[in-house]
């Protein structure tokens, strides 16, 4: 049983999952830009440096692939590296460490060495970050064998993925949605936003807890369609379904690889309706993947055509962040097209 | 506007890309006079524990021990004895024995691809008898002599080269990408220059933990221009690893000369000063040299005094790899030409000047180190060679992808064993334990 809980925000959750982990296992050891005196642009690893020192919290020269490769080389050493990329937008020089070596490194050495790092790194938009500070590039990462790929939507799950992450001996990608690090959202960008603390998924537990990689959350219940969404897609989606009057089944995927097939398999056998919805663009998207999953899997069972529902095939913009962004009206009409058909 | 005329600076000397060129193309007569030998023994040693500018002017000159008498000379002498200097010269013979024989197993069509060192054994050797058994090595895919040095089977190797189902890397692996983790030799890449930055990372590890270890790494000229390179080395240098980086010039990346790394406007050795760290630059065909240079930034390293950054300048006398024909791009005269010699050649005239050596003990010790290779080839057959059957099973393939098989895994393991039934049912269901054919 874990300890009674207290309100936090996503940030203070994943500072807490920090700090749980370093006191727990000596060699986990967390470095990036601006992560060790400062504690981070976003503060997630505040006071992380002065309780722990800076031979295990320390700041990086700018460079992913010099961050990444590191981390790596840590990995077959023996550590445990939570290595941070200041966005996802900035993940690309790391791609080839990544991609052709932490992924891939267990298998080609057939066990020998293995790294097991976590990359945590902010993603995804809804904040006027523009080009370079709004990217959701989860299918880049998806797509690699050997990678685990995990999007936490509240704090609550963020602690414990990001502890079931680190205690993981395989290399993690850890997208935190930036847009959820202070509150949940609706969606409507022109309403107030609101703090986690009037959230209940912001209740975390004090200590150790782990959620599991690879299972999914059934959000809310429902019987009409299914959605699913992971992020801060989570959140808009039951918003548009409750204002909408929607009776949808929303499901959080929390891994997306891997993934949690026989919860979405049996919600879509139990709705006949399924939209996948994710901010990122669509050709090439994760949500093709999941379309064509629930395609092949539940076929008979689909009254509808799959609805992808996802950002537009175009960097993303700044001005026309409201209208490049996955909001109320595209699911409200996704929403409607699944349940005439 | 057409592109034909700019709108401006038409009273400008026209602008001209440089295009290096090698020396010498096929058919060229070959001179090397540009080559700067410097004198054997004519080189300062610093204290290990120098300050890293101290290194700076030996990034420009060459340490060399070795001198044309065949006497070793100068304060980088490492005055080993003459069994180590058997050792090490035996060593050489054998990686270059087994490079032979696994370029005409790949002729016979029992693998798919090898790469030698011929040439070059000495970087490998000099640095495996410098560093600590121990001391992490992330090697590039031409450091065969390092993984024969610290004693990984030659079975093993020739295992693996042939992809069957003994190869510990389960015949995943490309020939000669090996990892030998009990010999502390890191799982080597195909992916160039990756390793550098690991190197750096184990060493960083190694510091943290308050261990005694060190980290070396090895990598082309031709690689060094690898963004990886460069982060390998400003990590290095902003945490003062205890790393040794070996950069092996040995003037070819496949069909492109050293100029195209960046070798016709100073050493790569002289890149260690804009990073401030030590750097040398050393003979690479002088055995002597090699083992005295690693050494010393093996201590430097050990001591905490930091990172080196150690050229190794070489000659890539064969092929780039048995898919390559030097030929087609390089003068053949080239490698006989070169101004510093053979390594093997030149610690066997070394031994003899010494009076520890003769030539009916080096013959007995070609003939031993074939027979060594002989014999492990045999051995290896017994297991198989590539696609004559006796593989790893079939689910071994999607083994390791992670620590344990999620479902996506565990249902394409099923249809590839399906699929190995339908197109080979004479296979019993043995197959799938590692009993094809």
């Amino acid at each position: 049983m874990t300890a009674p809980g207290k309100r936090m925000s996503m940030i203070e959750a994943i500072n807490d999952a920090l700090d749980v982990m370093m006191a727990r296992d000596d060699t986990v050891v967390v470095m990036g830009e601006d992560v060790g005196y400062f504690g981070g642009v976003f503060r997630a690893t505040a006071g992380l440096q002065a309780k722990y020192g800076k031979t295990r919290v320390f700041d990086t020269p700018i460079s992913e692939c010099g961050i990444i490769g590191v981390a790596v080389g840590m990995g077959a050493y023996g550590l445990r590296p939570v290595p941070e990329i200041l966005f996802a937008d900035y993940i690309y020089p790391g791609l080839d460490q990544l991609v052709s070596e932490a992924a891939r490194l267990r298998y080609r050495s057939a066990g020998e060495f293995i790294a097991p790092m976590t990359v945590r790194t902010p993603f995804g938009g809804g904040i006027f970050g523009g080009q370079t500070h709004s990217q959701s590039p989860e299918a880049l990462f998806t797509h690699v064998a050997g990678l685990k790929t995990v999007v936490p939507s509240t704090p609550h799950d963020a602690k414990g993925l990001l502890i079931a992450a680190i205690e993981d001996n395989d290399p993690v990608i850890f997208f935190e949605p930036k847009r959820l690090y202070n509150g949940p959202f609706s969606g409507h960008y022109d309403e107030p936003a609101i703090p986690w603390a009037r959230h209940p998924d912001s209740e975390v537990p004090e200590g150790h807890y782990r959620i599991p990689l690879g299972k999914a959350r059934i959000v809310r219940e429902g019987q009409a369609v299914t959605v699913l969404a992971y992020g801060t897609m989570v959140h808009v989606a039951r918003e548009v379904a409750e204002r909408q009057g929607v009776d949808a089944e929303v499901i959080d995927l929390r891994t997306l690889v891997p993934l949690d097939i026989e919860t979405i398999e049996a919600s879509v056998r139990k709705t006949g309706r399924c939209m996948v919805l994710h901010e990122a663009t669509r050709t090439g998207g994760f949500g093709a993947e999941l379309a064509a999953l629930v395609q092949e899997r539940c076929f008979y069972a689909l009254e509808a055509p799959v609805e992808r529902v996802t950002g537009f095939d175009t960097p993303y913009p700044h001005s026309l962040e409201w209208a490049y962004f996955p909001g109320p009206v595209r699911i409200g009409e996704a929403f409607a097209r699944l349940i005439a058909a | 506007m057409s592109m034909g005329k700019s709108m401006t600076g038409d009273n400008l000397p026209k602008l001209s890309l440089h295009v290096p060129e090698p020396r010498h193309r096929p058919g060229d007569p070959v001179d090397f006079a540009a080559v700067a030998v410097s004198q054997a023994g004519a080189q300062p040693r610093p204290d290990e524990a120098c300050a890293a500018s101290v290194t700076h002017p030996l990034c420009l000159d060459l340490i060399r021990v070795l001198g044309d008498d065949d006497r070793a000379h100068g304060p980088w002498d490492p005055k080993l004895d003459p069994a180590t200097l058997v050792r090490m010269l035996r060593l050489m013979a054998l990686t270059r024995a087994f490079d032979a024989r696994m370029v005409r197993v790949q002729r016979q069509g029992k693998t798919s691809f090898y790469m030698k060192s011929t040439g070059e054994e000495a970087t490998s050797i000099g640095t495996a008898l410098a560093l600590a058994d121990d001391d992490m090595v992330f090697p590039s895919y031409r450091q065969q002599g390092m993984f024969i040095a610290r004693g990984y089977p030659l079975e093993d190797m020739v295992n693996q080269i042939f992809s069957n189902r003994a190869d510990k890397l389960k015949g995943r692996q490309l020939p000669i990408m090996y990892s030998a983790r009990a010999q502390s030799m890191f799982s080597i890449s195909g992916n160039l220059a990756t390793q550098l930055p690991q190197a750096v990372g184990w060493a960083m590890a190694s510091a943290i933990r308050g261990d005694t270890r060190i980290a070396s790494t090895f990598v082309g000229e031709g690689s060094s221009a690898e963004g990886d390179f460069h982060s390998a080395m400003t990590f290095a240098a902003v945490y003062n690893a205890p790393v040794v980086f070996n950069l092996v010039n040995n003037q070819w990346a496949i069909s492109s000369f050293s100029g195209f790394a960046g070798a016709e406007r100073t050493t790569f050795a002289a890149r260690a000063i804009g990073y401030g760290i030590a750097g040398l630059r050393i003979d690479g065909n002088d055995p002597l040299a090699v083992y005295a240079a690693v050494r010393w930034a093996a201590d430097r390293a050990r001591s905490n005094a930091g990172p080196t950054l150690i050229e190794h300048f070489t000659y890539r006398v064969e092929g780039h790899s048995t898919s390559d024909d030097p030929g087609q791009y390089r003068s053949a005269a080239e490698s006989s030409a070169w101004p510093l010699g053979d390594p093997i050649d030149r610690l066997m005239r070394h031994l003899i000047a010494l009076g520890e050596w003769d030539a009916d003990r080096q013959a007995a010790m070609d003939a031993e180190v074939d027979g060594e290779v002989r014999a492990a080839v045999r051995a290896a057959e017994a297991n198989g060679t590539l696609g004559h059957g006796l593989h790893h099973p079939f689910r071994t393939m999607f083994e390791d992808v992670f620590e344990t098989l999620p479902w996506h895994l565990i249902e394409q393991s099923a249809q590839a064993i399906h699929e190995r039934q339908v197109k080979w049912p004479e296979w019993s269901d043995d197959a799938d334990v590692g009993e094809a054919r």
